[in-house]
C-alpha cells in the first residue's frame, strides 16, 4: 500500500516594505490564510512609504498578523512544518522585524527556518492560481522597486534576463502620480484615470537600450511627462490628466509587452507571466494578453491580490526551497539589496 | 520564576536566564557584529549549555528603550516571536532602568547615559532606597546632557550621595560631565557600565511582581522619540493618522 504523503504547511512572514503580512500555504500552491495589515493610509500623508513609520507599524502589528493567519488557517503553529520569511531586497529596517520576529518564532517552537527572496515570492505568486503552470517560463516582475525579466528555469532556479538602468516602472508611475496630482499610490489612481483618457493623445517615448534589448529604462519617459506639463503650464495650456495617465500608461505598458514577448520567442519559452504591483495594472494585463495569444504563448497572472505584497507568495517560494532541503541559521540577517537568485 | 532576558538596545548584545535567585546563564557581546546575527545564535548557546526549556520560563523580558531604533525593534520582535511561539507574556524593561540595575544596592545616585546623537543623551537618575528599593529619581527622558549633570548636581547636593555615571554616552561626553558635574562622582568599570541582559532581569522581575507584564501581541519598544518625518509633519501643523 502507498504511504500517504503528509501535507507541508509553510507559515510565511513578509515586512519587506509597507505591508505585514503573514500566511498560511499548504503543499506550496494552496493559500489556506493570507493576512495584510496595509500601511498605505498612514504613508499616503508623506506621499511614499517612510522606512522609519514603516517599521514601527511592522513589529506593533507582526504578532496580530501572524496569530491571524494561524486562526483562519485553522492550524496552530504545532501543525507547520517550517516558517519562512523575506529576507531581502527591502527596506533593511522593515525586513529586519520579520526576520527577527521569524527566527525566534522557529527557535521556539523548533521548526526550520527558510529564508526568501521577495522578488522570488512575487514570481511565485503565479503558482498559487495556476495549479498546471510549471518552470520553466518567462515572468516580467515589475513593482515599486523593480523591474526585472526573470527566466524560471526550475522551482527556485532563476536567471535575470533584463532588468531596468534607473527607475522601477512602479517607481515610474508613482512620480508621474504625483506630478499630476494623484497621490500615492500611483499605480492603482493612474489605472483608473487612463481608463477616461486617450492613450494616443501625447507621443511619449519608448526607451530601447542599443545593446541590451531586453534591459528597460523609464527615467527618460518619466521626464517626458515632466517636461510636457511644464510646457503646458508655460504655454498656459490646460493639462488633460486622463489622457496624461493614458498615454504614459500606454508608454509603459508597450515597453514591457514588447520586452516581455520579444525576449520569450528568441528564448523559445511558450510560457509567460507577471508578477509584481504593477502586473494588476489593467492596461498591461490585457495587451500583455492579447501580445501573448497573438505569438502562441501562454499567459499568466495573478489575482491583484497576490500581485500586492503579501505572505502567500513568500509561503509558496518558502515550498519550494524548503523541499529542495534549504534552511537557514540562526544568525539569518536581513539583507536589503539581495539580487535575485542569490542567497 | 523563570525569566529569558535580552538586551540590543545599544552597541552590547546581551541575553541571560535567571532562574529565582540565581542568573543561570549570561552573554554578552560589545562587538560591531549586528544583533540580528548575534542575538539569537547567543541566546541558543545559553540554552544548549543550561539544557534549558524554554517552555518553563515564565516570561521574556526585553530592554524595550530608548536606544537605537533597529536595535530595539530586532530585541522586541525576537520577544514577540519568542512570546507567541511559546504562549509567555513580555516584559518591557526601560532601558536606563535595566543599566541602572548593574548597580543594585549601591548607595548612590546611579546615572545612566546613552548616546542619543544629535547632541543628545537618553538617560534618567536612580537610587536604591535603603540599599533595595529601586527608585526612580528622575525617568528616563532624551535631553543635552548639561541637563542632566545639573539635576546630578541638585541631587548630589540635596541627598548627600555621591553620583555614579554610566552607558555609552559617558565616553561620548565625559569633557562636559568633568567640566560641569560639581558633586563628588565616578564613573563605573567596564563590566559594570553597559548594558546586560542580567541587569534587565533583575529589574523585570519586580516589574513582573507588580504586575507589569503583557501580553506579547501588545509588546512595543519605547523610542522616546518621534521619528523624523513625524515630526516635520508636525512642524507643518499635521498629525499622523491611520
Amino acid at each position: 500500500m502507498e504511504e500517504q504523503k503528509k501535507d507541508v504547511l509553510i507559515l510565511a512572514i513578509e515586512t519587506s516594505c509597507d505591508e505585514t503580512a503573514a500566511a498560511v500555504v499548504k503543499n506550496g500552491r494552496e493559500v489556506l490564510s493570507n493576512t495584510i495589515y496595509t500601511q498605505i493610509k498612514l504613508h499616503t500623508m508623506f506621499g511614499g512609504v517612510v522606512p522609519e513609520i514603516a517599521s514601527r507599524k511592522h513589529i506593533e502589528k507582526i504578532n496580530i498578523v501572524i496569530e491571524t493567519a494561524l486562526k483562519e488557517a485553522d492550524v496552530t503553529l504545532e501543525d507547520i512544518d517550517a516558517i519562512a520569511v523575506t529576507y531581502g531586497p527591502g527596506l533593511v529596517g522593515a525586513l529586519l522585524v520579520g526576520v527577527a520576529e521569524a527566527k525566534a518564532l522557529a527557535y521556539a517552537a523548533k521548526k526550520p527556518l527558510v529564508g526568501v527572496h521577495h522578488i522570488e515570492g512575487h514570481i511565485s505568486a503565479n503558482y498559487i492560481e495556476h495549479k498546471e503552470l510549471e518552470p520553466p517560463f518567462l515572468c516580467m516582475v515589475a513593482s515599486g522597486g523593480h523591474s526585472h525579466l526573470v527566466l524560471v528555469k526550475g522551482y527556485g532556479e532563476y536567471e535575470i534576463i533584463g532588468r531596468t538602468r534607473d527607475d522601477a516602472a512602479g517607481e515610474a508611475f508613482d512620480k508621474v502620480a504625483r506630478a499630476i496630482g494623484l497621490g500615492y499610490p500611483g499605480g492603482p489612481k493612474i489605472d483608473k484615470l487612463a481608463k477616461e483618457g486617450n492613450k494616443k493623445a501625447i507621443a511619449f517615448p519608448r526607451a530601447k537600450i542599443t545593446d541590451a534589448p531586453d534591459d528597460f529604462s523609464f527615467s527618460g519617459l518619466k521626464s517626458a511627462v515632466l517636461n510636457y506639463l511644464n510646457q503646458c503650464q508655460m504655454k498656459g495650456e490646460e493639462v488633460n490628466r486622463a489622457d496624461v495617465a493614458a498615454s504614459f500608461q500606454q508608454s509603459v505598458t508597450d515597453v514591457l509587452t514588447e520586452h516581455t514577448v520579444g525576449a520569450a520567442k528568441r528564448l523559445g519559452i511558450n510560457k509567460v507571466a507577471i508578477a509584481g504591483g504593477v502586473a494588476s495594472n489593467s492596461s498591461l494585463r490585457a495587451q500583455m494578453e492579447e501580445a501573448c495569444r497573438k505569438n502562441g504563448i501562454e499567459f499568466y497572472h495573478p489575482s491583484p491580490i497576490f500581485c500586492t505584497d503579501n505572505a502567500a507568495m513568500i509561503g509558496v517560494a518558502g515550498y519550494y526551497e524548503y523541499i529542495k532541503g534549504i534552511r537557514d541559521g540562526w544568525d539569518l540577517n536581513a539583507k536589503p539589496n539581495l539580487k535575485i537568485g542569490e542567497r | 520564576m523563570k525569566l529569558l532576558a535580552l538586551d540590543s538596545s545599544g552597541l552590547v548584545a546581551s541575553v541571560a536566564i535567571l532562574d529565582g535567585e540565581t542568573l543561570v546563564a549570561e552573554y554578552t557581546l560589545n562587538y560591531k557584529k549586528t544583533h540580528s546575527q548575534t542575538l539569537l545564535p547567543m541566546l541558543d548557546e545559553i540554552v544548549k549549555m543550561t539544557q534549558t526549556e524554554l517552555s518553563e520560563m515564565d516570561a521574556i523580558a526585553v530592554a524595550a528603550g530608548p536606544g537605537s531604533f533597529t536595535g530595539l525593534r530586532i530585541g522586541s520582535a525576537t520577544a514577540k516571536g519568542l512570546g507567541l511561539a511559546l504562549n509567555k507574556p513580555i516584559i518591557s524593561v526601560p532601558t536606563l532602568e535595566g543599566i541602572a540595575c548593574n548597580f543594585y544596592g549601591t548607595d548612590a545616585i546611579i546615572c545612566p547615559m546613552m548616546d542619543a546623537r544629535r547632541q543628545q543623551v537618553y538617560t534618567g537618575i536612580y537610587h536604591f532606597a535603603g540599599g533595595t528599593e529601586f527608585e526612580e529619581l528622575v525617568a528616563q527622558e532624551a535631553g543635552p546632557v548639561e541637563d542632566i549633570i545639573k539635576k546630578c548636581n541638585e541631587l548630589g547636593q540635596k541627598l548627600g550621595k555621591p553620583v555614579i555615571f554610566l552607558g555609552d554616552g559617558v565616553p561620548v561626553y565625559k569633557d562636559i560631565i568633568e567640566e560641569l558635574c560639581n558633586v563628588e562622582h565616578s564613573y563605573a568599570p567596564a563590566h559594570l557600565s553597559r548594558q546586560r541582559a542580567g541587569a534587565v532581569a533583575i529589574r523585570a522581575m519586580k516589574l513582573y511582581e507588580e504586575g507589569k507584564a503583557e501580553p506579547a501581541s501588545d509588546h512595543a519598544p519605547i523610542y522616546l522619540r518621534k521619528s523624523q518625518a513625524e515630526r516635520e509633519l508636525e512642524a507643518k501643523g499635521k498629525k499622523l493618522e491611520e
